[in-house]
């Protein structure tokens, strides 16, 4: 018979299935480990211009096999154990950052024309999306995934047994737990817009312009951008590493191979998060299509896709050439008294604006204006109340 | 005739039981909290892995999002800010436990032998019930050579468009009950849990 689900593959699954599996795994991990070798030298490179120094200029052209000498190099040393070390859950702690990182690119579509099609290519004979999985649950599936990431920080730094990782990794987790609620209250609005949890629904969603960046208004972007980019522990958020204070936060301890995961896992992250804001809020592989059927279907919604990944990349990097870290309560008042109420306040006036304009009845232009201003004074009266609270606090000697 | 036992599926099921059990029992044994907590963690894996088996993946997501992704983490989290022991804690484990487990396992045991027993009695389960059309809620078995050929082509036909997983797992399942059937349940569980959110402020409260 056949099963109407199939997860173990036990109904009549031909070679050709198994074949475009196989193909899109093989691609998939090998584009993620080209793209981080670029990343990493990207990133110097470009630090390096903005700071008026040369960077990475040895290894071949513009410096560009950096990346590689580095890898071989970490590949030979020596890999050290701390005595005091928990030995299983230390070498586990780079893998858990590491396969998270990896998963959540499966299920960003990184081509298929969209706009004028279904998204699907041809492969093989078979009609398929150009991305690994396409879940009903795509999203949920990615706020899972990175949440999920937060085990290799946190392991890592318990495991080694020194107090310097210990506090990197409590900082990490507590950042990353924050900041997560904010993240997924952002990602509520696209998906009360798309009316899909699948990812490939909301690229679809998106096509002829219909971009989430402009259709959720900007603040849930902002909101996504700014919660991704701690989510990350990237400068301005890079609290978890802090070189002044904590040496190199929950790393310190690690050597060779093992810290060589930890950075590919940290840039691989960059990379997925660039892809998934892509996905969410600029349309995915959308953009104009012109030309003759194959550029249609393969070339141009690729090349859209990573037109604006780079650009994610380069903002990335251009944050932590331009912004001091933040202090750790800083990073804890913006997540908890800013970012939250902010993504669950416009949540809500998504939510209003969506019934009013499913009911002619209803003024819709009415419904925006008095919404906007609702939230607006909303934010200012919350921002005046922590003002008073912060002033009591000084005046009683609690907080500087 | 095909038969509705679906051997992968089965054998699937055994190997991740046989994960649970082991690693729930690793969870009140080790000395060592963090690894408890972690054991702790492929318990839940486990337990969202027999909901991806059973179609839920809604459930399954769910299940890795908030057990795993948030509660264990923070289990996690007041181990580390408290004290992070590394190494074992003797005191985790001890002799009189013994007893008190086994005599709680037997009690467990007993309960959830006798609720399977007593609510299926000798019932067969059947998967197409399960998965694909509820209304033909009478066994697989019973119907005739021709009405089972017609429920494998109405399945077939279902699973070719591509758009059904069967009643159980769907998103929009999971929400028309909880947002219809169950509405008011939901609603109290959220004024609870809010109760149990102002509780916490109050007593973290300084002044």
């Amino acid at each position: 018979m056949t099963p109407l689900v199939d997860p173990l593959l036990s109904g009549p699954i031909g070679l050709q299935e198994i074949l475009v599996v196989v193909f899109k795994v093989v691609v998939a991990f090998a584009f993620l480990m080209v793209a981080v070798m670029f990343m990493v030298w990207f990133e110097r490179k470009l630090i390096g211009d903005m700071q008026n120094r040369i960077g990475p200029n040895r290894a071949g052209p513009w410096g560009i096999l950096q990346t590689l000498a580095d890898g071989v190099k970490l590949f030979f040393k020596e890999d050290l154990l701390p005595d005091n070390a928990d030995r299983f859950v230390f070498k586990l702690a780079p893998y858990l950052a590491l396969i998270p990182a990896f998963l959540i690119f499966t299920v960003v579509p990184v081509g298929g024309n969209y706009s004028t099609g279904d998204g699907t290519v041809s492969l093989f004979g078979e009609e398929t999306l150009l991305q690994v999985a396409d879940p009903p649950v795509g999203v949920l599936f990615v706020l899972a995934m990175s949440s999920v990431a937060v085990y290799g920080v946190m392991l890592a730094g318990w495991s080694s047994g020194s107090k310097y990782p210990l506090l990197g990794s409590v900082r990490a987790t507590a950042q990353m737990i924050s900041y997560e609620a904010a993240l997924s209250l952002s990602v509520l609005s696209v998906i009360l817009l798309s009316g899909t949890l699948s990812t490939s629904g909301i690229v679809a969603e998106q096509s002829q312009w219909n971009w989430n960046l402009w259709l959720t208004g900007f603040i849930p972007f902002a909101i996504f951008l700014i919660s991704g980019t701690a989510e990350l522990n990237r400068p301005p958020f890079d609290l978890v590493e802090a070189e002044q204070e904590l040496v190199g936060g929950f790393h310190t301890e690690y050597s060779a191979v093992r810290f060589a995961l930890f950075f590919l896992a940290e840039f691989m992250n960059t990379v997925t998060m660039s892809a998934i804001i892509v996905t969410l809020f600029l349309g995915g592989p959308n953009g104009p299509m012109f030309g003759p059927e194959w550029l249609q279907s393969w070339v141009l919604p690729s090349l859209w896709f990573f037109l604006k990944l780079f650009v994610f990349l380069f903002v990335f990097v251009w944050f932590r050439a331009t912004l001091p870290r933040f202090r750790y309560d800083q990073l804890m008042d913006m997540g908890w008294k800013l970012l939250i109420p902010a993504a669950l306040g416009w949540f809500l006036i998504l939510a209003g604006i969506q019934v009013a304009s499913d009911n002619d009845d209803i003024n819709l232009a009415l419904v925006v204006i008095v919404g906007v201003a609702i939230f607006f004074a909303g934010m200012g009266l919350l921002m005046l109340a922590m003002r008073s609270s912060r002033r009591q606090r000084q005046l009683s000697g609690v907080t500087d | 005739m095909e038969t509705t036992f679906d051997l992968p599926a089965n054998i699937a099921f055994g190997v991740i039981a046989v994960a649970i059990i082991v690693a729930a029992i690793r969870v009140v044994t080790t000395r060592n909290i963090v690894h408890a907590a972690l054991w702790l963690v492929v318990v839940l894996g486990g337990v969202g892995a027999i909901y991806i088996l059973l179609q839920a993946e809604f459930v399954a997501v769910v299940q890795y999002l908030v057990y795993i992704g948030a509660i264990v983490v923070l289990f996690l989290f007041g181990i580390m800010l408290t004290r992070a022991p590394l190494g074992e804690m003797l005191d985790l484990t001890n002799r009189t436990m013994r007893v008190g487990a086994i005599i709680t396992a037997v009690i467990l045991v007993t309960i959830m032998v006798f609720s399977v027993v007593d609510s299926f009695r000798d019932e067969e389960v059947d998967f197409i019930a399960y998965s694909g059309d509820v209304a033909a809620a009478q066994t697989f078995a019973d119907l005739s050579a021709e009405e089972q050929e017609t429920v494998l082509d109405e399945v077939a036909a279902i699973g070719a468009e591509g758009t059904d997983l069967g009643p159980v797992g769907r998103t929009e399942t999971v929400s028309d009950s909880i947002f219809r059937d169950y509405l008011i349940p939901f609603e109290v569980i959220s004024a609870l849990l809010l109760a149990a959110l102002i509780g916490a402020i109050v007593i973290a409260r300084r002044d």
